[in-house]
């Protein structure tokens, strides 16, 4: 069936892109969350997920939306969402 | 099915050129930062810029000023999808609406000229409002989509009764729910399809539909194009879009969307009818709107001179009606009465009105609460919740007056 994904056009004009800030873990992110939501996700629930929430959303994506990261993967996403968008300290 | 994405066309079109991204004139200081900072208001295909929290799924909201009149026009109605696998109109040209499931009788199937033909219209004004609207407001932040003020808007809905599209399918008596799917979809096939249900008696409701027309338009493409589940007084979450499958089922629809997502602490807040067939001994599913008010203008933080301003805005609640709307000028100390708007009907938006007089000079403390035809009130402080649902604390705002 033909579908397309609404928003799927902004994602490849590259100033439109959601940015993420820089930092060890980035293009993991990127590379599996953005494969079923923008990161305008992250940025929006930020600054106020802790390290612990981070995880429990993380996780919600393993066992609730079936994301097929493994538990490596998965500790990466953690800790860059930590370090980047965790409360300010 | 293997599904293909092709990544053209659509998308919120951040405004070929001229209406390039631009920030919101307002949007309360309650939010996260994180979100303050990267919402901007774009323009979705078909629509006037609404507020972008997210881009995919699509997560739009109405601005404020939208909320001085009863009705939401289409361009301006938020947009909220769960998940990124949307089809093109052209997809959707070729619906049809299939009816069946273990309480049915028969399988029927129709297509939209079927629809028009074989089934008496319905219309009715009502509410369509996120369970999350004004999640971004809690405090402390709760995760999720961070909702300000316009995670809502209200129309006129026309279409066929959910309850003769049923009959046609025969209920057979151990029907206890029917359950609904719609023609969006996961990105990933591991994704559980956004499919939620209603109690078979709710099902039967005269004014619960199938809308094919909002505010006498075909339905806008992101507000659920051709055809959308209409429940009046009860959160958006069950306002299926794209709606293309009905099962009358024996059995409660078991998924995460029933089951984990879209539940609050049992009895936490009132309902009229309890979903019996989705209780657990600690949650219950979310289900009829809390009664509520919203002030379209004046905006936070604008000016006012010392003959004052009007307070214009729109009270709503799960279908008693609004009784009474008051609004304070002194930060909630006094408040006065406002002037209801015409009735539009038991599940629609009421506007209200009043004019502050003469003000002091300095900062005024503007606020509104409604009371609905049952006397339910707005709560006085947040009914905290894990999931951040039914924010229905008074909204306050403040202008300067100088």
């Amino acid at each position: 069936m033909f579908r397309i994904f609404v928003g799927a056009g902004l994602l490849l004009s590259g100033p439109a892109l959601a940015q993420l800030k820089p930092g060890a873990g980035m293009d993991t992110v990127e590379a599996n969350c953005a494969a079923c939501h923008s990161t305008d996700y992250i940025r929006m629930n930020a600054p106020f997920l802790t390290e612990q929430v981070w995880k429990a959303e993380v996780a919600k994506m393993r066992t609730a939306f079936g994301s097929p990261i493994d538990d490596a993967v998965a500790a990466e996403i953690v800790q860059y969402l930590t370090a980047q968008y965790g409360p300010k300290k | 099915m293997q599904r293909r994405a092709m990544l053209t066309g659509l998308g919120a079109v951040a405004a070929s050129g001229a209406q390039a991204a631009q920030k919101p004139n307002w949007m309360s200081a309650a939010l996260p930062d994180g979100t303050r900072e990267e919402a901007m208001l774009e323009r979705l295909p078909g629509k006037q810029p609404l507020i972008k929290l997210t881009e995919r799924p699509p997560n739009f909201e109405t601005p404020i000023d939208a909320f001085g009149t009863a009705i939401t026009p289409n361009d301006r109605f938020f947009v909220r999808y769960h998940l990124a696998d949307i089809p093109s109109m052209d997809a959707l040209k070729n619906w049809s609406l299939t009816v069946g499931g273990d309480a049915a009788e028969r399988q029927v199937k129709y297509t939209m000229a079927d629809l028009k033909k074989d089934f008496a219209q319905a219309e009715i004004a009502a509410v369509c409002q996120c369970s999350g609207n004004r999640r971004g407001l809690f405090d402390p932040h709760v995760p999720g989509v961070q909702w300000g003020y316009g995670a809502m808007g209200n129309a006129v809905w026309r279409g066929v009764r959910l309850k003769d599209v049923l009959a046609k399918a025969g209920v057979k008596p151990g029907a206890i729910e029917v359950w609904f799917g719609g023609a969006d979809g996961p990105v990933m096939p591991a994704t559980p399809a956004f499919r939620k249900s209603l109690p078979v008696a709710l099902a039967q409701r005269d004014d619960v539909i199938i809308a094919t027309t909002m505010n006498g338009q075909p339905l806008p493409h992101l507000n659920g194009f051709p055809a959308r589940l209409i429940v009046p007084g009860w959160t958006g979450t069950y306002w299926i879009k794209h709606l293309n499958s009905i099962e009358i089922s024996t059995k409660p629809l078991p998924n995460f969307w029933t089951q984990k997502a879209y539940r609050v602490p049992a009895g936490l807040f009132p309902v009229d009818l309890p979903f019996t067939s989705q209780l657990d001994a600690n949650t219950w599913p979310i289900t009829e709107i809390v009664v509520n008010a919203v002030i379209a203008a004046p905006l936070d933080g604008s000016k006012a001179t010392r003959s004052g301003f009007t307070v214009r805005g729109v009270a709503w609640d799960r279908g008693h009606g609004i009784k009474t709307v008051e609004v304070s000028f002194d930060g909630g100390k006094t408040w006065q009465p406002a002037a209801l708007g015409k009735d539009l009907g038991k599940y629609a938006f009421r506007e209200f009105s009043l004019a502050s007089g003469t003000l002091p000079l300095g900062p005024c403390v503007v606020s509104a609460r409604a009371v609905a035809n049952n006397g339910e009130t707005q709560a006085v402080t947040l009914v905290k919740n894990p999931a951040g649902y039914h924010h229905n604390v008074p909204q306050t705002l403040t202008v300067t007056v100088a």
